[in-house]
């Protein structure tokens, strides 16, 4: 019997719609990995017994309707999910319950899934290694103490281990593409305001997408297509004329033009991701694109920018985690005293920085010289791929500046942590929509990804390329599971 | 139109040991926006709830909650500019205000900061000395916060969301007062006009209506302004005006004596008329405003504003004009009459069919003296407009007189019958007959012929005796102005008959 | 610019986030680090820019004034660490 794993989420689709197999048997087929698993350690709560229920129910009814039908799926553990512990990787909610479903996490489960279980990550989605949650750090599939890059490593991390056939997660500087780069998976991050952000914990508002983490190209139109959609209950959400990125996909591509920018081959980059970047030209060249060198000349400001504008965001977005409605909340003879105590036991080290950071930057005397100086860099950004959106379709970069580090490697400095963002960022910051794909291996055997970059709403373009991209890679991942 | 101040009729200084205070005010009103939800939410705004069952999701802040605002806060918060003469600015920002209190349930407030949806305008006030003009620097929407109750337990605070999330327009006044009375009329004029729009309530006991002032004091003849200080946590006019008055001497005295004024946020203490200072042992706030990154940039239409200004009533200012030039009324008694919608429309019912002047003096005499002793508005009148104006016509019409109708009056405040038919069954028509009045003074002259020689000989004061018989001999319903001119037309003969 | 100990107690205490000596020491440098990354944007010119209002090509969309909201305190009070079945409990504020 094929190992239902394996199989890619449009397998798992049409098998499931086909009858080849059950939902009950493709949900127990990823229980069963998912229980050998806890060396990764990517899950935060296994709603496994529920799962089983869903599906048995599922296979109960004669016509399966949605795009998802009976397609268990763990999500990442910062879409509240109705009933189930929602921690965002923090002590600060470790026994939160929402009474509420994300918008998101409902289109999922209106299209046919159900929820398999929350999936670790990066506290509050800060990191880009999965090293900073209260529940441990998560390993990469490819190798013992390698990081699978953050924020949404849980995310990541599980769907390359086939504990999880789909996943979705947010991405506010590349936590879905660097993590997907170095676990060999997909990863898109849709449009500022594509997909809705309702009921997902803020972390910074102006930058904060959800998006799918998936095994193919096909599989992630699919998801996306059943994630997006507008939602009035979010002020920042789009209401744009839903797309069937999954019945659009082609790779057809003949004549598209393709940016590549100059500043993106930055100092000491290692010479395999050079090549990949080439190899990645080449094969797009080959599927009938045109080349052309752009440049975008603020790119080098973007990541002090994000790391302006993010933690300001954030630092007042996580305000509301005071102890007073819902959360940890520790002793305190006073009012204000609570307050200090339970934000200072509830939050870890790098949120703790962030929101310092943030409250710095906005303070009175340095509002100005940090974070509204932020905020004109970023429109500068913004005009750089406005300007270069002229002349091409879509921007072809790697995806990160190197392969999956050891953990640990990168504690001492948080801001050689942050440079592993640099090619992501500049995305986030203009509101751009971009993936991941997975490209190749450095000499480690380690993944390496390639980024496509769309115009706004463009997500059909970026996903049409990386498809004739994924065509000519094969690449291959190929992992054992020695964490069983 | 504004006359000019008759500078010298205007008298609020502080009299220091050395020198003579002139006392600068500007006050921030917060009013609650009447709409039926929330500025960015749609729970209800109703006040008086039990505690915490108007809290949505997003009032609690709960994870992942995002503001969608609330259109109608928006038209309310443009018809108010428009009432206060002001500008409309198209493009506006809502920004985060960031503090920790417990009745803050985001750790920060969503207001304005740099660009308010409404800009500078003015506010006219009807002083004794003249009209004055204050300015309004701006007003902003913002939400207001929850309740924080201090005295349920000894150790713990309990805190209620429902007004939570509540919009409140702030309107910030330009430092132009310049006394307790002024700070009165101000405020007064205020809600007047957004009653007038039903856009507040202007409810001070339940909390629609609050206000912070600032006072700074400076010597008269000075230019600069002194050092301000916030007073927080006034609830009513009157105790606007007392802290103001304290706060003023406060800071005279302090300066006289060469020590200067902290710019500091002072509460006041109702029950020892003082103000004290509320610097705590920890950091003063930094607010820390930026942009709110889950709202966009408010765009305002010139047709929205337009189709606005279509629906404004007309405002106190423009009634009270056409009052006195179509009703010939005194500005004083204007000004009273258009101090609530209510109050004019019920005027001006009456005087669809009655005299407006005695309409004016019934309804500012006698009915508020009723409404004040029942504690009642005027929409809850026990006599009606129509009632009301049926009576007045008894008096201009001579069929009753006006101390018959001070009892007809009385009468309608416990049923709210037709005048007529209450005169009519206690026989209470004013007798104008020439020839009964003339018989009955004839016979009252005639019993009390000494009394009538004393009148001949001097006695004057004797006429209001005259007067009184008469009246108790028609059970009061004696035409009092026939009685003049026949009672004195008859004594007149008296008095002329005997000096032949 | 460093970022000294004065400063980030001051911070904290905006922040509402309680920091031992240790803490602050070793905040002090890991902060700076930060500070110093992000001042690059100093070397860019930025007068005549006018700051990013949003990345949405859009303006603010309305809600209509209805009550659709509320009367749930039970789910509002649900996750509180300390309540009564009207409030939320805090302790008081030290005036």
């Amino acid at each position: 019997m094929t190992d239902l794993t394996n199989l890619s989420l449009v397998g798992l689709v049409n098998g499931i719609k086909n009858k080849d197999f059950s939902s009950e048997e493709v949900t127990k087929s990823f229980i069963k990995n998912a229980e050998n698993s806890d060396k990764l350690n990517t899950y935060i709560t296994k709603c496994f017994d529920e799962a089983l229920v869903s599906a048995k129910n599922f296979d109960k009814k004669n016509k399966p309707k949605g795009l998802l039908p009976g397609i268990p799926i763990a999500v990442k553990d910062m879409f509240c999910t109705k009933d189930v512990k929602t921690t965002a990787g923090s002590k600060i909610l470790n026994n939160f319950l929402p009474t509420y479903e994300s918008t998101v996490t409902n289109k999922l489960w209106m299209e046919g899934a159900f929820l398999l279980g929350k999936l670790n990550c990066d506290e509050f989605a800060m990191g880009s290694s999965n090293e900073t949650s209260f529940f441990g750090n998560v390993t990469n599939p490819f190798g013992d103490k390698i990081v699978p890059g953050g924020s949404s490593g849980g995310s990541a991390s599980a769907l390359a281990a086939n504990l999880t056939p789909a996943t979705i997660g947010t991405d506010t500087g590349g936590s879905i593409r660097q993590p997907a780069s170095f676990t060999g998976t997909v990863g898109l991050k849709p449009t500022y305001g594509r997909c809705s952000r309702w009921g997902i914990v803020a972390f910074a508002s102006s930058l904060d997408q959800a998006g799918p983490l998936t095994k193919t190209v096909e599989d992630c139109a699919l998801l996306l297509q059943a994630m997006t959609g507008y939602d009035p209950k979010d002020s920042t959400s789009i209401n744009i004329k839903a797309n069937n990125f999954s019945s659009n996909l082609t790779e057809k591509v003949k004549n598209i033009i393709i940016g590549i920018p100059k500043e993106y081959r930055v100092e000491n980059m290692p010479i395999e991701i050079d090549k990949l970047w080439k190899k990645g030209i080449d094969f797009l060249k080959d599927a009938g694109a045109v080349i052309k060198d752009i440049s975008l000349p603020n790119t080098m400001y973007a990541l002090p920018t994000y790391y302006i504008v993010a933690p300001a965001e954030a630092s007042s977005n996580l305000a509301r985690y005071d102890g007073v409605k819902y959360g940890h909340r520790s002793k305190g003879s006073n009012l204000i005293e609570m307050y200090e105590n339970t934000r200072s036991e509830g939050f870890g080290d790098e949120v703790k920085r962030r929101i310092l950071i943030g409250t710095y930057v906005l303070s009175s005397g340095y509002y100005d010289a940090y974070y509204l100086k932020a905020q004109k860099v970023r429109k500068l950004i913004k005009e750089d791929f406005d300007r270069s959106f002229k002349n091409v379709d879509a921007i072809l970069t790697p995806s990160t500046p190197s392969s999956a580090f050891k953990m640990g490697e990168k504690k001492d400095d948080p801001v050689s942590m942050y440079l592993n963002d640099i090619f992501t960022v500049p995305v986030n910051l203009a509101g751009l929509p971009a993936i991941s794909i997975p490209s190749g291996y450095d000499k480690n055997n380690l993944p390496l990804g390639l980024q496509l970059i769309g115009k706004p709403f463009d997500e059909q373009m970026i996903l049409n390329l990386s498809l004739a991209l994924q065509k000519r890679m094969n690449f291959k991942r190929n992992i054992k599971a020695w964490w069983k | 139109m504004v006359e000019v101040m008759l500078e010298n009729k205007f008298d609020y200084f502080i009299k220091g040991e050395t020198n003579k205070w002139e006392v600068i005010i500007g006050l921030e009103v917060h009013a609650q926006v009447l709409s039926k939800s929330k500025l960015f939410s749609s729970s209800s705004t109703k006040f008086g709830a039990d505690p915490n069952t108007q809290v949505s999701l997003v009032d609690s802040a709960l994870p992942g909650m995002l503001p969608v605002i609330n259109q109608f806060c928006i038209e309310q918060s443009i018809k108010t500019g428009l009432g206060l003469k002001a500008k409309i600015n198209l493009h506006s920002v809502f920004d985060r205000k960031n503090y920790f209190y417990a009745d803050l349930p985001q750790g920060y407030q969503i207001s304005q900061y740099k660009n308010p949806i409404v800009g500078e305008g003015e506010v006219i006030l009807d002083m004794p000395y003249g009209s004055k003009k204050i300015g309004i620097e701006r007003l902003h929407l913002e939400q207001d916060a929850g309740k924080s109750i201090h005295d349920m337990d000894p150790e713990n605070t309990f805190v209620d969301l429902n007004r939570s999330g509540i919009a409140l327009m702030e309107i910030v006044s330009k430092p132009d007062l310049r006394s307790p009375e002024e700070v009165n009329a101000y405020v007064k004029k205020l809600r007047s006009i957004m009653r007038y729009l039903a856009t507040c309530d202007g409810n001070m006991q339940e909390g629609s209506l609050r206000a912070d002032v600032n006072v700074s004091v400076r010597k008269v003849g000075d230019k600069k302004y002194g050092t301000r200080c916030e007073i927080k946590n006034v609830n009513s006019i009157k105790f606007m005006q007392m802290a103001i008055e304290h706060e003023a001497k406060r800071q005279v005295k302090l300066l006289e004596e060469g020590k200067a004024v902290d710019q500091e946020t002072r509460l006041f203490d109702a029950k020892k008329n003082i103000t004290k200072s509320m610097r705590l042992k920890e950091e003063a706030h930094d607010y820390r405003y930026f942009p709110d990154p889950d709202l966009l940039p408010l765009k305002i239409d010139e047709s929205l504003i337009d189709k606005l200004k279509k629906t404004l009533p007309e405002l106190p200012d423009e009634k009270k004009d056409r009052f006195i030039k179509n009703y010939n009324i005194s500005a004083y008694e204007a000004n009273i009459l258009v101090s609530e919608k209510e109050i004019s429309d019920y005027y001006e019912e009456v005087i669809k069919h009655a005299d407006k002047k005695l309409a004016a003096n019934w309804i500012m005499g006698d009915l508020f003296a009723v409404l004040n002793r029942k504690n009642i508005s005027i929409v809850n009148s026990p006599i009606s407009a129509k009632n009301l104006s049926i009576l007045i016509n008894l008096i201009s019409s001579g069929e009753i007189s006006g101390r018959i109708a001070k009892e007809v009056f009385e009468i309608m405040i416990e049923k709210d019958n037709n005048p007529k038919e209450i005169v009519v069954s206690k026989g209470l028509k004013q007798q104008s007959d020439p020839k009964e009045l003339e018989k009955i003074i004839t016979e009252i002259l005639t019993k009390n012929k000494e009394k009538v020689a004393q009148y001949r000989n001097g006695k004057e004061k004797l006429y209001g005796f005259f007067v009184g018989q008469v009246m108790k001999s028609s059970g009061g319903r004696a035409n009092p102005k026939l009685v003049n001119e026949i009672l004195k037309s008859k004594l007149k003969q008296e008095c002329s008959k005997i000096s032949r | 610019m460093s970022i000294d100990k004065e400063t980030i107690k001051h911070i904290s205490k905006l922040a509402r986030i309680s920091l031992d000596d240790k803490k602050v020491d070793n905040l002090s440098k890991d902060l700076s680090s930060i500070i110093k990354f992000i001042e690059k944007l100093n070397k860019l010119n930025t007068d005549n820019i006018k700051p990013l209002t949003s990345i949405i090509d859009a303006s603010l969309s309305f809600r209509k004034d209805e009550i659709l909201e509320g009367k749930i305190r039970e789910q509002i009070l649900k996750n509180s660490p300390e309540k009564t079945e009207e409030f939320f409990v805090v302790p008081k504020v030290v005036e």
